[in-house]
């Protein structure tokens, strides 16, 4: 039973590699880009898992939460802040590398803030906002974060909509790759795919890795007894909303990092992101891997946004995914893989005497 | 127009969208209160109550193409509830409420691939574009009296049916303790259609009076769910009539917003109003604190 875990973190790491593989043996290499945002948005979904299946809370503004990450590295690293330049705390920023000196695509010098400063700025933006959406409506017992967060979520599109500094409808373009000294860079160069595929693929696994250990810490067992009998919870000692807002604020703060990552990898930002439907596609795929199980709600995530962004659902995307999300809770509210795993564990035991039992669902 | 005038011209705005919000609100809340679920589908029952009668209206009567709307929708209401929550019997409430957003996407969906992207309306029931009235010095469209009519006979007729009719005492019976319900020979899960079947009758109403002012879009169920439900929680969850009130005072306090903040910032207002009454009040204006309203869904 110990090395379970294991075997899962195990399993994903060969299918990951086995797919860059087989996509370069078949010259389809450019498939990758795709496979990138996908794990990309697979960070949120797991996210998303930690709130709905450890908090037993649905939070409908994931998808505002990537668009304040997106938006406030996009503005930050596209803003010229050269008219600062004189005043003091320009100059202060500018000798800790805070505001950096890049061409922009015309080729003249332009002051932004460095990469690593927008993302900082967006994770303490959003902390913030978290905290401001969770406190009042995680207090209350039942579905208020829902609305709360879907209220939220209009309310960041309808802003980005409408302020000229996010671009209106056209959204931010010309955002500079996020480079790691000279070692590595975040950026949608064709050449640097493969070594962006992997950096997505190791920030995905490092993600799912501590939130695992998280699950399995006095916080998840916290957070499963919240989800299980929340009156219970509370008379054993366990201060149910503020566990509860951890978790909200934790789930917000990687949606974030994804929406930051992203923004980088493609360059720009367009404020589709932020619609109502892209939080509800988010739930669909925590719904839809299980979400108690975020190996599975991984996988399931990157294979289907990968076929989405690839255009195999062509105008019936968000159909797809409105009908996926009915179809497995109500018919396996556990998630499909479950199900699934036990029945080929039954197959694997009759075919082989032995029992040996390998599927990759746990 | 004298600053008097402007100020009744905001609020009869406002009380004319306020009260689709409180149907919509109404809508939530018998709903809630029969089966415990947030349906986030409600906005679509609008959406599909104004394009329903606006397809029919081609080659119908008028008051004969909106009446076949509200029955089509009210039977697509009850066929929801027949098909999905009355055999998901053991899912958790949240599934419930998951399976509702699904729902909402679904038939945003279709509505979009049988009736495309166009805005399109209602003839205005009497008069036109550019008739209006005189009413205290400001000028109204007869449509908001039929606005203003018909949500208060939709009122009056529910708070007669849930007071002096057995039926409607008997799902006021479900609501305040289904296992007495039980006890007493109700069918629990008939009245649980009922409830989805009303709730969905009405917002198809709404969405028909309300056509010819804001128009009917495939996109408009999912902001006006939003309003409802904020409506809702600011009246108190779980009593239809307080739905009325919260409704009428979003609609109101956005109205007057439009003249402090930009347009296209409108729906900050309702919004604010959600978060406030959660942080102050979160049982509502007329709700009791603990226990009832905020009971576990």
């Amino acid at each position: 039973m110990k090395l379970r875990p294991a075997i899962g973190i195990v399993a994903l790491v060969i299918a990951l590699v086995a797919a860059q593989l087989v996509l370069r043996a078949m010259d389809k290499e450019y498939c990758l880009t795709q496979l990138t945002m996908a794990i990309y948005y697979a960070i949120v979904v797991i996210g998303l898992c930690f709130i709905m299946g450890y908090a037993g809370q649905v939070s409908l503004g994931h998808g505002a939460f990537f668009a304040i990450g997106g938006y406030t590295t996009a503005v930050l690293t596209t803003y010229d802040f050269s008219r600062f330049e004189a005043a003091a705390w320009g100059r202060a920023l500018k000798q800790a590398h805070v505001f950096v000196v890049r061409q922009d695509m015309y080729g003249s010098d332009v002051l932004n803030a460095a990469p690593w400063a927008a993302f900082v700025t967006a994770m303490a933006a959003t902390l913030v906002i978290a905290v401001l959406i969770g406190y009042p409506a995680l207090r209350l017992k039942g579905h208020y974060l829902t609305m709360a967060t879907l209220g939220f979520g209009l309310i960041v599109y309808k802003i980005i909509l409408g302020s000229t500094l996010t671009g209106t409808t056209d959204g931010i373009v010309g955002v500079p790759a996020w480079s790691f000294g000279t070692v590595a860079a975040i950026s949608g160069k064709s050449a640097a795919r493969v070594q962006n595929y992997y950096i997505a693929c190791g920030i995905a696994l490092l993600v799912l890795v501590l939130l695992r250990n998280l699950v399995r810490s006095r916080v998840g067992r916290a957070l499963r007894a919240i989800h299980d009998h929340e009156t219970a919870a509370n008379a054993m000692g366990i201060n149910t909303a503020r566990y509860k807002l951890k978790a909200f604020v934790a789930s917000a703060l990687l949606a974030a990092l994804a929406g930051v990552l992203l923004t980088h990898y493609t360059g720009g930002v367009n404020p589709s992101e932020a619609g109502a439907m892209k939080s509800v596609r988010y739930v669909a795929l925590a719904a839809a891997g299980g979400t108690t199980n975020l190996w599975g709600a991984a996988v399931v995530s990157i294979v289907l946004n990968f076929l989405s962004l690839r255009g195999w659902f062509g105008s019936y995307d968000n159909a797809v995914f409105g009908a996926l999300l009915i179809a497995i809770v109500s018919l396996a509210p556990e998630g499909p893989l479950k199900p699934l795993g036990l029945l080929l564990r039954r197959f694997s035991g009759r075919w082989l005497a032995g029992g040996r039992s390998n599927d990759g669902a746990a | 127009m004298g600053q008097s005038d402007l100020i009744l011209q905001y609020f009869l705005s406002g009380i004319t969208k306020g009260s689709i919000y409180a149907v919509v609100a109404i809508g939530f809340n018998l709903i809630y209160s029969a089966t415990g679920i947030l349906n986030f589908a409600q906005g679509e029952f609008v959406m599909l109550g104004g394009m329903v009668a606006v397809s029919l209206a081609f080659f119908l009567p008028l008051p004969v193409a909106v009446a076949a709307a509200v029955v089509f929708v009210a039977l697509l209401g009850g066929l929801l509830e027949l098909v999905f929550f009355r055999r998901l019997r053991r899912h958790s409430i949240l599934h419930l409420v998951i399976i509702t957003i699904g729902l909402s996407i679904i038939i945003q969906e279709a509505a979009l691939h049988v009736w495309d992207e166009k805005v399109r309306s209602l003839p205005y029931f009497t008069g036109n574009e550019i008739s209006s009235m005189h009413l205290f010095g400001a000028a109204v469209s007869p449509q908001v009296l039929w606005v203003l009519g018909t949500v208060a006979v939709i009122v009056v007729f529910l708070h007669v049916f849930l007071k002096y009719t057995m039926r409607g005492r008997a799902m006021r019976a479900c609501s305040s303790n289904p296992d007495a319900a039980l006890l007493a020979g109700i069918n629990i899960a008939n009245m649980r259609t009922l409830s989805f079947v009303l709730s969905a009758g009405l917002g198809a109403m709404a969405g028909c009076v309300i056509s010819p002012i804001t128009l009917t879009h495939y996109e408009m169920g999912s902001g006006l769910a939003i309003k409802g439900f904020s409506a809702a929680i600011l009246g108190g969850l779980g009593n239809p009539m307080a739905a009325v009130l919260g409704g009428l005072l979003v609609g109101v306090l956005e109205a007057f917003s439009v003249s402090v903040l930009p347009a296209a910032y409108t729906d900050v207002t309702a919004f604010a109003i959600l978060l406030l009454v959660l942080f102050v009040r979160p049982h509502g204006l007329l709700g009791t604190p603990a226990g009832e309203s905020v009971r576990e869904f």
